[in-house]
C-alpha cells in the first residue's frame, strides 16, 4: 500500500529525513515512536504534501502512484488521511458543512455520486454514535475554540467519516486524558479492517495499550533505526531514548 | 502553489456578468445645465413641486465641490461628459406586465440569474426591476396593496402619492448634504418607493435589481422607504452590470424613515463591474444611504455584501433620534484586482438609551485597497447609549491593503463603547488542513472566506445569504493562498 524508500527531505538548510524506509501493507498498523524533533511530523507532512519541505531524494508510492508528485487534495482523494498533531481552527466554517464538502469532493474525484444533505446527515450521526461523540460537535465551527482534547476527537471523527485507506495519526494521543485517549483508540479500532492501514505516531507507549500495533518503529535522526513488534514499545518505555545517542545510528 | 501565482489567478478571474444588451435606448446627449434638469422632470411628467426641487438642488450643487477625503484614487470626473437620462424604448408606454417587456431584457435578467418570474413568485418576493433609468417590471403589487403597502417606482410615487413624497423626500438626505447627494436630487432618474402603513408587517421581502446598461450614462437612483409606527419591512437591492470600457458613475441616494417601534431591514448584494485587470471600465459607486430612526424603539438594520465596482464610497448611516432606537450595520466588502473601497457607517446617537452595532468584514486580494471608515457619535442627550464595533480585515496575498479609521465622539459620560479590530490572513496551515481533507485550494479559500463573513451572512434573508455566498465564491475564484 505504502512504500517509502530512502526518503530525504529538508526544511530550509536542514536535512530532517535522511534516507527513511517504511513499507506498510493493507490492514497493518504501524506505530512510529521517537524522541522530540526526530522528524515524525516531518514524515507525516511530507507524505501528505504540505508546502515548505523539499524532497531531496528517495521515493514514496501509495496505491501504486508516485505520492510525492500529487497535490495534497489528490492524496486525500486516493485515500490518505492525516490526523494533525495541531489541528487547525477554521473560524465560522461549520463542521458539518466542512465535512460534507470534504467527503463529497473525495467522492466526486473517485467518480462516486455526491451525498445529499439527508444521507449525509444520517451517515454523520451514525459515526458520532460509534465514537460516542456529542451532536453539538456538528453545529460548531471547525476546531474554533475547541479544547485540545476536542480537537483530537474531531480529527478522529473526520477520519471515521472519510474512511481513508491509510491514516497517519500524528501524536493524536498527546495531551489527552484517559477518556479522550479511549475515544481515539476506539476510533482507530472501529476502523481497523483488512483493507485499511494506519501509521500511529506516538510519544508514549500508553496508546499502544489500546491499539495493538503490528509493528513498532523507532525514528531517530531522520531514519527508522529499529523496528520490531509490540515488545519494542514496552522496551522503549523502560529504556527511554537515551540509548540512541550512545548507540548512534549503528543499530 | 505560491501565493503570488494564486493572486495572479485571482486577478485574472473574469467578470461573470460581463456582457451587454442590445436594446433601443432613448438617451439624452451628454451635458448638464438647467435645461437638462427641466427636461428630465418634463420627460417624467412631474408636478411643479418636483421640478422646483430639482432646480434648487441643481443650483445648490453648482456651489459645491467634489469631496476628496476618501482614500480612493481616480481621474477627475467630467460631469459634462455624462448623459443624464436614458430609458428603454419610450417611457410613456412603459410596460404594464412581463409580456410587454422586451424579450432581450428578460433574457439579460435570466443570464444574470435573476429569477424575475416564477422563481421569485415562488419565493414570495415582489420584484421591482430597474433597467437603466426607468422601472420596467413590477409584480405582486396587488397583494401588497391589500395590506396597504405601497411598492412602486419613485416616478410613479411622485404622481400617485405627491403628499408622501413632499413630506419625506430629501428629509433624511437633503440636497445640501453632499456633492453627490446634490447631484442626485437634481437629476435622479428613478428608483423605488416603499410605504408601510401603521402596524403592518410587510408580508414578503421586497427586492429590486438595479442594472447599469447604456454607455456613458450616469445612474442616479433614488430610494425612499417609510415605515410608520409598528411597521416592518425587509428590503433587498441587488445590482450587477455588463462589461463596459468607460467608467460609469453611480451616485444613488437611499433614505429610510422609521417611526415608533417600526423596523426596516435593508440588505444589499452588489456586484457591479469592477473594471478589467488594469482597473479600467469599472463602476464608480458613490452612494449616500441614511436611515432616520425618528420614533422611539425604531430599528434600522443595514446589511451589505459588496463585491463589485471599481471604486466604492459608501457609508450607510443611522440617525438614532428616538429613545431606545437601534441601528445596525453588517458589512462584507471585497476588493481585488485594482478595486478600491472606502466604506463604513455612521451611527449618530441622539436619543436616550440608543444602541448600535457595527460588524464590518473587509476582504482584500490582489492589489485591492480597502478602508473602513466609521463614525460613532454619542450626543449630549444620548444618556445610556451603547455601541459595539467589530472590524475584521482579511488579506489574501501581500499586495493588498486594509485600513481601519474609526472616529469616535462621545459627549455623554454614561455611554458604553466597545471597539474590536483584527487583521488576519488566510494561513498556509488553514489551506493545507482543508486540502488534506480533499478540498481544492479554491474551495478552501472560498470556505474560509465565507466562514470569515458568517456573522454578516447570518443577517441576510435566507435565499439571499445563499446568493451572497455564491457571489463571494465567484468573485474570489482563483484566489488560492
Ligand atoms: N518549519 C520548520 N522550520 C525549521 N525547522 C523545522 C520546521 N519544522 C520542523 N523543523 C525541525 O525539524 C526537526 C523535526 O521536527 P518534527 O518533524 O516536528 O519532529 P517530531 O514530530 O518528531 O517531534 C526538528 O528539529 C524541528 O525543529
Ligand atoms: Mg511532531
Amino acid at each position: 500500500m505504502l512504500v517509502v524508500n530512502g526518503l530525504r527531505a529538508t526544511v530550509g538548510e536542514k536535512e530532517i529525513l535522511q534516507g527513511l524506509n517504511l513499507t506498510v501493507n493493507p490492514g497493518e498498523i504501524h506505530a512510529i515512536m521517537g524522541p522530540n524533533g526526530s522528524g515524525k511530523s516531518t514524515l507525516a507532512h511530507v507524505l501528505s504534501g504540505r508546502d515548505g519541505y523539499t524532497v531531496t531524494g528517495g521515493s514514496a508510492t501509495f496505491a501504486g502512484q508516485d505520492l510525492l508528485a500529487l497535490e495534497p487534495e489528490q492524496r486525500a482523494h486516493l485515500g490518505l488521511f492525516l490526523a494533525f498533531q495541531y489541528p487547525v481552527e477554521l473560524p465560522g466554517v461549520n463542521n458539518t458543512y466542512f465535512l460534507k464538502a470534504a467527503l463529497n469532493s473525495i467522492r466526486k474525484a473517485r467518480g462516486e455520486t455526491e451525498l445529499d444533505a439527508v444521507s449525509f446527515l444520517r451517515l454523520i450521526k451514525e459515526k458520532l454514535k460509534i465514537l460516542h461523540l456529542d451532536e453539538s460537535l456538528l453545529k460548531r465551527a471547525v476546531n474554533a475554540g475547541f479544547s485540545g482534547g476536542e480537537k483530537k476527537r474531531n480529527e478522529i471523527f473526520q477520519m471515521a467519516l472519510l474512511e481513508p485507506k491509510l491514516a497517519i495519526l500524528d501524536e493524536t494521543d498527546s495531551g489527552l486524558d484517559i477518556d479522550a485517549l479511549r475515544v481515539v483508540a476506539d476510533g482507530v479500532n472501529a476502523l481497523r479492517s483488512p483493507e485499511r492501514s494506519m501509521i500511529v505516531v506516538t510519544h508514549y507507549q500508553r496508546l499502544l495499550d489500546y491499539i495493538q500495533p503490528d509493528f513498532v518503529h523507532v525514528l531517530a535522526k531522520g531514519q527508522i533505526i529499529r523496528s520490531g513488534g509490540k515488545e519494542l514499545a514496552l522496551e522503549l518505555e523502560t529504556t527511554g531514548y537515551g540509548w540512541i545517542d550512545a548507540e548512534g545510528l549503528a543499530a | 502553489m505560491t501565493s503570488t501565482t494564486a493572486v495572479n489567478d485571482l486577478v485574472k478571474s473574469e467578470y461573470e456578468h460581463g456582457f451587454t444588451t442590445e436594446i433601443a435606448s432613448d438617451t439624452f446627449p451628454p451635458g448638464l445645465d438647467e435645461t437638462v434638469v427641466r427636461a428630465i422632470s418634463q420627460r417624467k411628467g412631474e408636478p411643479e413641486f418636483m421640478t422646483a426641487w430639482r432646480l434648487k438642488a441643481y443650483r445648490h450643487w453648482l456651489t459645491m465641490t467634489e469631496p476628496n477625503w476618501a482614500a480612493v484614487d481616480y481621474p477627475k470626473i467630467d460631469f459634462q461628459a455624462i448623459s443624464y437620462f436614458s430609458a428603454p424604448k419610450r417611457p410613456e408606454d412603459a410596460p404594464k406586465s412581463l409580456d410587454e417587456i422586451d424579450p432581450i431584457l428578460l433574457e439579460t435578467y435570466q443570464k444574470l440569474g435573476i429569477p424575475l418570474e416564477e422563481q421569485k413568485v415562488l419565493a414570495g418576493i415582489a420584484v421591482d426591476a430597474v433597467f437603466d433609468s426607468v422601472s420596467v417590471a413590477t409584480t405582486f403589487r396587488k397583494s401588497l396593496a391589500e395590506v396597504g403597502v405601497i411598492f412602486c417606482s419613485i416616478s410613479e410615487a411622485v404622481h400617485d402619492y405627491p403628499d408622501l413624497i413632499q413630506k419625506y423626500l430629501g428629509s433624511v438626505v437633503p440636497y445640501t448634504d453632499n456633492f453627490y447627494a446634490g447631484l442626485n436630487a437634481a437629476v435622479f432618474s428613478d428608483g423605488t418607493f416603499v410605504y408601510v402603513p401603521k402596524g403592518v408587517r410587510c408580508p414578503m421581502e421586497l427586492s429590486t435589481y438595479f442594472r447599469i446598461n447604456a454607455r456613458n450614462t450616469g445612474q442616479f437612483e433614488r430610494t425612499l422607504i417609510v415605515a410608520e409606527a409598528g411597521a416592518y419591512v425587509s428590503y433587498l437591492e441587488g445590482c450587477t452590470a455588463p462589461q463596459r470600457d468607460e467608467n460609469q458613475l453611480h451616485a444613488a441616494v437611499v433614505e429610510l424613515i422609521v417611526l415608533d417601534d417600526a423596523e426596516v431591514k435593508y440588505s444589499t448584494v452588489q456586484n457591479w463591474y469592477p473594471g478589467d485587470a488594469q482597473g479600467k471600465g469599472g463602476i464608480y459607486n458613490f452612494v449616500t444611504k441614511r436611515g432616520d430612526c425618528r420614533g422611539a424603539r425604531a430599528k434600522i438594520s443595514w446589511t451589505q455584501v459588496e463585491t463589485g465596482s471599481a471604486i466604492t464610497w459608501k457609508y450607510p448611516s443611522c440617525l438614532l433620534r428616538g429613545e431606545g432606537s437601534v441601528g445596525e450595520f453588517y458589512s462584507v466588502a471585497v476588493t481585488k484586482g485594482r478595486q478600491q473601497a472606502d466604506t463604513g457607517t455612521k451611527m449618530i446617537h441622539i436619543g436616550k438609551n440608543t444602541r448600535s452595532t457595527i460588524v464590518s468584514k473587509g476582504i482584500s486580494a490582489g492589489e485591492g485597497q480597502q478602508t473602513y471608515r466609521g463614525l460613532v457619535r454619542i450626543g449630549q442627550r444620548a444618556e445610556g447609549a451603547r455601541n459595539h464595533t467589530q472590524c475584521d480585515s482579511l488579506l489574501i496575498g501581500d499586495r493588498c491593503t486594509a485600513n481601519t479609521v474609526p472616529y469616535i465622539e462621545v459627549r455623554t459620560p454614561t455611554a458604553n463603547m466597545e471597539h474590536e479590530a483584527t487583521t488576519s490572513k488566510i494561513s498556509d496551515d488553514q489551506l493545507f488542513y482543508c486540502r488534506s481533507r480533499g478540498l481544492t485550494e479554491e474551495d478552501a479559500v472560498s470556505m474560509i472566506v465565507n466562514g470569515f463573513c458568517k456573522e454578516v451572512f447570518n443577517e441576510l434573508p435566507m435565499e439571499f445569504a445563499v446568493e451572497a455566498q455564491k457571489l463571494l465564491s465567484i468573485s474570489l475564484e482563483g484566489a488560492v493562498g
